[in-house]
């Protein structure tokens, strides 16, 4: 008998008696703008918003929004960057990034969170090593809650995907709190729709 | 209407004023009053340490002295608790589950069997901190806890409110417990302590001349705790305030 | 094996000042951002109920949903292997790490490795396993187990950090800010996660329609320690697997919450299927569980999405810290399950504690754990693992409570006695009620005495 097969026959043996598994309500959204919840909850939770740009160019934009970085790297169509990522084959070489650059599926009012997946990153090491990371929100693309952001069920048949929400953090020094613990220090959220004009 | 008054042991044996402030008010409040004289425990002592075994004859002793009450009323949330919980060392006669079923701690019987709110006796004119049990709060619920998200409610304080005088202030954790937990007060003596000293000083800070609580043990563990700390706050349980204790 | 004194471990925490006043206080505030959190869901009560109906579910048909859990993972393209103990475990951690020719391993936060013991173990077998959460990085570095399943180091003050660090990885010892602590270890791990040859993760739940891993953290080190490495193996109780995606809107919404009063953790991950060219291993892990399964009293147990609310909540937990406890699993939901893993060495666990309920009522899951602590104690005396003294002094107290001529003589006499003993007598080292609290002084007459010289026509 296998290990497999003796954990299952024990389980069998010992499961209390069936209890019924109960319907998840939609539990809606409160009201109000969904845009403005998530804003609010994005900024509460470290994250950062910027103004979309007026001349549309992003990639002056994150220049003036990062002066120091020498290294911007973009996932995305409207933002160049200056490492281009078909060059890049493993995942440790985004290593050296300052700036990395996604579009996010969606957001979630809730929370102030976003979604992505290994298709939003192109490599999925863009989202963790890079010092400081943009990403563009389409502002119609916003959920109301996590019940209903994991009701989009497609987007769990990737490979690996992840709700970013604001920028990493820890307090596990005398709860001090710290942004920027072992992956990206900040997270900038510029909205700005899919498909607009560079 | 009649009830049978269970006096805790550690009330008998420490705080008679506290039984007789039970016994007077229920009379005040015209309710007939019998006192079992063959009562001692209900068990829990017992029962929290492990020893259900031990519990049995106590629990047996209760059951005998109460039977053939439709109440049976004590000013002890903990008491409570284990005698509609936890009395289950003895056997589950039909008497057994009756009178487990009767009893009832003395605020809930006051607040919801008789439904009384208004006092005209009573009057004391001092500042009070209310010390909810965890007994009392979590487990017969006779307010609204601090964890849960419900509307507020609070027997204790519609009994309390309208006695002239009276003026409440809040310790900044109000329902955190107080650290006497029965034997836990001998057997984990260090945290114990520390429960008490802590929470009497939060009371102390808000500026309580009084804890009042519908539990003595843990005002007990409390007053031990200030005394030794040489605070001045002092200690009344809410049977006393509602028969016109003045101080 | 050594029974755990948590009453003496307690003293030495509690003698510490500086050290309890932080601790107590610093996880009372975290009980107080969850209680803001859960009051402004006016549906809070509603998803607990839900969150206990579906681990309830689940428990309750686990083989079969541990069944399609594998079947979707293998699908997936992620190996699964079934490990019934700690032993097991660690074994085969080890052999498909030696099997990819893997020589260092950056992990996440996981409770049960360290359940496992599972570092020493590939420790001495030539593995250089690196902490990366930062808690538990100092914990690993101090050589001391974590005192909270999700602050390991609450227990610490910045200038511990600083003296551990600066023994360890070469800080200023003098410099105890603490985002130069911080900054300090992101600097130190990052090469570790950039040359790993494995990383690892626990699992806060696994989802049996789609095989997806689900971790929380707040720092990213699991999305690191996943998406560098060519080998990821992840460590899964079998209790952690939940029905469907959409459950984890329940879960997801509650955890953080709970644990940190936070809405949601900084990274909340999904691990699917492993990226091209890489290798995904899921072990599933017994040790016990199952046979936890079986106890009627204490399945509910089971139940735990370790959010450790019980610990901010206690009051008994804040005053006398996590390792005062010897277990991997400390505070409410440790004095429920240490006791399977062996009931001597932890049967004083079930009495640190004064049944308050606090517990029980901020558990996510609803899990009864205050009334399970009570059964416990039943369980322990039993089996005769009450200490002595304690048996014997209950032994007595049941003869004298269930005699009421001997419990009137032992009540009216002691009231006379504690009346006139010296202060000496009354206050010494063995009247533990006596070493920080005064006696109640004895009255004149027992109420019982009162009641029959003014109310009894006897």
């Amino acid at each position: 008998m296998s290990s497999r097969d003796d954990i299952l026959g024990q389980i069998r043996k010992n499961q209390p008696p069936p209890r019924a598994l109960p319907p998840i309500p939609a539990f809606d959204a409160p009201t109000g703008s969904m845009l403005e919840g998530f804003k609010a909850a994005l900024v509460r939770m470290g994250g950062k918003l910027a103004a979309a740009p007026a001349d549309g160019d992003l990639d002056k934009l994150i220049r003036e929004l990062f002066p120091d970085a020498r290294i911007v790297c973009s996932a995305t169509t409207e933002v160049l960057g200056n490492l281009p990522l078909d060059r890049v084959r493993s995942p440790g070489e985004v290593g050296a990034v300052d700036v990395g650059v996604v579009r996010a599926v969606y957001g979630v009012a809730e929370t102030g969170s976003v979604w992505l997946t290994e298709k939003e990153f192109k490599i999925n090491s863009l989202g963790f090593l890079s010092q400081h990371l943009v990403v563009l929100l389409d502002p119609e693309r916003i959920v109301g809650n996590l019940h209903h952001a994991y009701r989009e069920r497609a987007q769990f048949d990737a490979r690996y995907g992840v709700f970013m929400t604001g920028p990493s953090a820890t307090a596990d020094i005398e709860g001090v709190l710290i942004h920027g613990a072992q992956g990206i220090r900040t997270l900038t959220v510029i909205l700005h729709a899919t498909g607009s004009p560079k | 209407m009649k009830v049978a008054l269970f006096v805790p042991c550690y009330v008998d044996a420490f705080f008679p004023e506290v039984g007789i402030a039970t016994l007077e008010l229920l009379e005040r409040l015209g309710v007939e009053v019998a006192y079992p004289l063959e009562q001692t425990c209900c068990g829990q002592p017992m029962g929290n340490s492990g020893c259900e075994k031990e519990a049995a004859a106590t629990e047996a002793l209760f059951v005998k002295n109460f039977a053939g009450f439709e109440y049976v009323v004590t000013p002890s949330g903990s008491c409570t608790h284990h005698v509609r919980e936890n009395l289950t060392a003895v056997r589950q006669t039909k008497q057994t589950k009756e009178v487990r079923k009767a009893t009832y701690e003395l605020v809930e019987f006051v607040h919801d069997v008789l439904k009384v709110r208004e006092f005209p006796w009573a009057e004391f004119p001092h500042t009070v901190g209310l010390h909810n049990g965890c007994a009392s709060l979590r487990a017969l619920h006779t307010a609204k806890m601090s964890e849960i998200n419900e509307p507020f409610f609070s027997k204790p304080i519609d009994l309390l409110s309208k006695v002239k005088g009276i003026r409440f202030v809040t310790p900044r954790r109000p329902d955190e417990c107080c650290g006497f937990g029965g034997t836990f007060s001998v057997f984990e003596e260090p945290v114990s302590a520390k429960m008490g000293y802590d929470k009497v000083m939060d009371h102390q800070k808000a500026g309580a001349e009084y804890i009042v609580s519908a539990d003595m043990s843990c005002l007990m563990h409390q007053r031990g705790c200030a005394e030794r700390m040489g605070l001045p706050i002092k200690f009344i349980h809410i049977a006393q305030i509602l028969n016109g204790a003045r101080a | 094996m050594k029974r755990i004194d948590h009453a003496e471990a307690s003293s030495k925490f509690i003698k510490a000042k500086d050290h309890l006043d932080f601790h107590d206080q610093r996880l009372w505030d975290l009980r107080q951002k969850r209680d803001r959190e859960s009051e402004h869901i006016p549906e809070w009560e509603e998803l607990r109920a839900l969150a206990s109906a579906i681990k309830e579910h689940t428990l309750t048909h686990l083989a079969d949903y541990l069944e399609e859990f594998e079947r979707k993972a293998t699908a997936n393209g992620a190996h699964v292997h079934w490990a019934k103990d700690a032993a097991e475990h660690n074994q085969f951690v080890f052999d498909i790490m030696c099997a990819h020719g893997a020589k260092t391993l950056v992990k996440a936060k996981s409770m049960l490795t360290d359940e496992c013991e599972m570092r020493p173990f590939l420790e001495n077998r030539g593995i250089d396993v690196m902490e990366t959460d930062l808690g538990e990085r100092i914990q690993q570095l101090d050589n001391e187990p974590p005192s909270h399943i999700v602050v390991p180091a609450v227990h610490k003050l910045r200038t511990d950090v600083a003296r551990v660090f600066a023994q360890t990885i070469g800080t200023d010892p003098k410099n105890s800010d603490v985002h130069y602590l911080a900054e300090s270890q992101r600097q130190h791990t990052r090469p570790y996660f950039l040359k790993a040859d494995a990383g690892m993760t626990g699992a806060n739940f696994a989802v049996a329609e789609t095989g997806t891993v689900v971790v929380c953290t707040n720092e990213g080190n699991a999305d690191l320690s996943v998406n560098l490495p060519s080998l990821y193996i992840a460590s899964i109780g079998v209790e952690k697997i939940i029905p469907k995606i959409e459950h984890l809107g329940v879960f997801v919404r509650m955890l953080s919450r709970s644990a940190l009063g936070s809405p949601i953790t900084q990274l909340t991950s999904h691990f699917r299927a492993p990226r091209d060219g890489t290798e995904m291993h899921i072990i599933l892990v017994d040790n016990g569980r199952s046979e936890r399964l079986g106890m009627p009293d204490f399945w509910y147990s089971l139940k735990c999405i370790r959010c450790g609310a019980c610990m901010n909540t206690c009051p008994v937990y804040r005053r006398s810290g996590g390792l005062s406890y010897g277990a991997t699993y400390s505070g409410p939901i440790g004095v429920i399950i240490d006791p399977t893993f062996n009931l001597r060495k932890y049967s004083s666990l079930p009495f640190a504690s004064t049944l308050n309920g606090s517990c029980t009522s901020v558990c996510p899951v609803k899990i009864n754990i205050h009334e399970q602590i009570y059964k416990w104690r039943q369980v322990i005396a039993e089996r005769a693992q009450l200490p002595f003294v304690k048996q014997e002094a209950m032994q007595v107290a049941g003869k004298v409570l269930a005699n009421p001529k001997l419990y009137r003589a032992a009540v009216e006499t002691a009231g006379a006695g504690i009346e006139h003993l010296p202060r000496f007598m009354m206050y010494n080292r063995l009247n533990a009620w006596g070493r920080q609290r005064e006696v109640p002084a004895a009255p004149a007459l027992t109420f019982r005495q009162w009641y029959l010289k003014n109310r009894s026509k006897q």
